[in-house]
């Protein structure tokens, strides 16, 4: 059994008056895949953002209960959260990448974090590309204006700027929602692949990537999170009726 | 929205119920109609907008060509014009010496003194209205910042000359206040609000994604400002930079009043200057129609106008290339 890399105890999120997480009781280990499944503004999102603190930045925005990432509460007011942040990567639900060129895109966070030297950047570019499965279709527009990306193209260049930064933890919300199903593969592939590193958590709407690659799934249903269980479990016995209803398409 | 759907559902079934067939004949001649009507309106805007453009540039043309018929004769002229390139400015002396240089100098250091001040002070302001400050702050400050754009040059030329220049003649003990420096000043508070302004909304329509994508890698707030929210408004602010010091290039009243005025190349920025723009003003009133003296005010126009234009021109290519890369 491997060691629990990010803990949730009792969290509890509210935006002012709107609670959108209720009393969320989760773990997740390291090296493991975690499935976030559940309808849309269920807090799938929300949930994510709360582990690299992302919604610090949401005014009136506030957090009840206890987050660890091995052991230390990231919520407590001496948490560095810019170390924080350079373990835990995120890749957004919609494709964000900045106003300048493929290079500078994933070269932006080594850049930031003191990297200097051309060839390691170079370095890194090279492989975050290839590993976000875009290597091949940039590697002659490096220094083009990543903007001029079709929009599956820009989502894998957000999972390759993620990659840059080396994190132990990446946080994917729906990375392959703008995605055609070869692309998706490669994500899939992707994930399965990184999984020997990193520890995962990725939100999806598809429930055959959820079943092809997370280890645990974890079900929410307005900001509650009503099941979790290994995904083996979840799909083909889960405990809740509602779980049921939910993978079985038979919802609502 | 449900309420919304029920509505249209409502309305178009009160439609139907009224003979459809009938109907659906009008709507369809009357749309054909309507696209006519509107196939006219395209064309004749196009063509409206087409002629204005034109009427544009051939004015701008024209003034070219008038000032330059009337800055002709200098260049003709033996006698005066070898002076040009002289460094003194003695319209009236005898024989005339009409050299640029001294006016050309001041132009240039009393620009050049206000986009150092205001350019810097101009996008700092902007950041900190639209990242720093807080909404209420913001509020208030933005609309202020926007009635000082309004102040008449005049005014400012006053404020220069009264305040400014005592100030300026105290603090460095100099002999006078109406400096290159004075001048400079007057113009860059002139130019801040326009700077200010126009960048803050620059700034402020940066997508917040691209904040969002910068913090969750690590970055600081202010790493995120510097090195991905300025970046994308650059446009913007090259387009508020070039309107700030458009302004206070051409500007005339100011530099009028506050520079002291002499034609003389300036060693420092502590030293009277006379720029081309106040050369024109105050000469042209008082010159005889046809003399030298007339036509060389018109060189110093057309090197005006030429000096403009490139800098517009430069601006504009910087403005493009940096908008490739978005
Ligand atoms: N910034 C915000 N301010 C106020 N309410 C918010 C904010 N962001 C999200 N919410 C609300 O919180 C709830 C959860 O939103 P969240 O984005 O986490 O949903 P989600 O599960 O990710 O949905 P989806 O599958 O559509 O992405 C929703 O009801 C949403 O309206
Ligand atoms: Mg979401």
């Amino acid at each position: 059994m491997s060691k629990i890399k990010i803990e949730a105890e009792n969290l509890k999120l509210f935006y002012g008056d709107f609670q959108a997480l209720k009393n969320i009781n989760l773990t997740m280990k390291e090296k493991e895949v975690t499935a976030l499944i559940g309808l849309s503004g269920c807090g799938k999102s929300t949930f994510l953002r709360c582990l690299n603190r992302m919604n610090d930045i949401i005014p009136n925005c506030h957090v009840e209960g206890k987050l660890t990432f091995e052991g230390e509460d990231i919520y407590h007011p001496d948490c560095d959260v810019v170390a924080l942040r350079k373990k835990v990567g995120m890749v957004f639900q919609a494709p964000n990448p900045f106003p300048k060129t493929v290079y500078e895109n994933v070269a932006y966070a080594p850049k930031l974090h003191g990297t200097k030297d051309r060839a390691s950047l170079d370095e890194i570019v090279e492989t975050s590309l290839k590993q976000a499965a875009l290597w091949d279709e940039v590697k002659d527009r490096l220094h083009k204006p990543a903007l001029g990306l079709s929009g599956g193209q820009q989502q894998r260049l957000c999972i390759a700027r993620a990659l840059a930064i080396k994190p132990e933890v990446l946080l994917m919300d729906e990375p392959t929602s703008a995605l055609d199903p070869i692309s998706t593969l490669k994500i899939e592939e992707l994930i399965r692949e990184l999984k020997q590193h990193y520890t995962i958590i990725i939100v999806t709407h598809n429930m055959q990537q959820a079943a092809r690659v997370s280890d645990r799934t974890a079900f929410f249903l307005v900001g509650d999170l009503v099941e979790v269980d290994d995904t083996e479990v979840i799909f083909t016995n889960p405990k809740d009726q509602r779980t049921e209803d939910y993978i079985t398409g038979r919802f609502g | 929205m449900s309420s919304n759907q029920d509505n249209v559902a409502f309305s178009s079934n009160q439609e139907n119920a009224e003979e459809p067939g009938d109907k659906q004949k009008k709507l369809l001649k009357n749309s054909s109609r309507r696209r006519k009507a509107w196939d006219i309106f395209e064309k004749l805007s196009e063509g409206v907008l087409f002629v204005s453009a034109f009427l544009g540039v051939i004015t701008v043309i024209l003034i070219f060509l008038f000032l330059f018929k009337e800055a002709v004769p200098l260049f003709l002229d033996p006698l005066s014009a070898p002076t040009l390139t002289a460094k003194n400015w003695y319209p009236i002396s005898n024989p005339h010496i009409f050299g640029l240089w001294p006016l050309i100098a001041g132009s240039l250091i009393v620009t050049f003194g206000a986009i150092l001040i205001s350019v810097p002070l101009g996008i700092g302001a902007a950041i900190y209205l639209s990242m720093v400050a807080s909404p209420k702050v913001r509020e208030i400050l933005k609309p202020t910042i926007e009635v000082l754009a309004g102040i008449p040059s005049v005014v400012l030329g006053f404020f220069g000359l009264v305040v400014l220049a005592p100030w300026i003649k105290d603090f460095f003990g100099l002999s006078t206040g109406l400096t290159a420096l004075t001048g400079s000043i007057t113009l860059a508070l002139m130019a801040l609000p326009t700077i200010t302004s126009i960048s803050e909304d620059a700034i402020s329509s940066v997508p917040r994604k691209y904040m969002e994508a910068s913090l969750s890698m690590g970055a600081t707030r202010w790493q995120a400002i510097v090195t991905v929210i300025v970046p994308a408004a650059l446009s913007g602010i090259t387009a508020s930079v070039m309107l700030g010091i458009g302004r206070a290039i051409g500007e005339t009243m100011t530099v009028l009043m506050v520079t002291g005025n002499a034609a003389i190349i300036p060693g420092t920025m502590l030293e009277p200057v006379r720029t081309m723009t106040a050369t024109i003003a105050a000469e042209m009133g008082e010159v005889a129609r046809g003399s030298e003296h007339y036509h060389a005010l018109f060189v110093v126009g057309v090197v005006l106008f030429l000096m403009t234009f490139a800098v517009n021109y430069i601006a504009d290519l910087v403005s493009r290339r940096m908008k490739e890369v978005e």
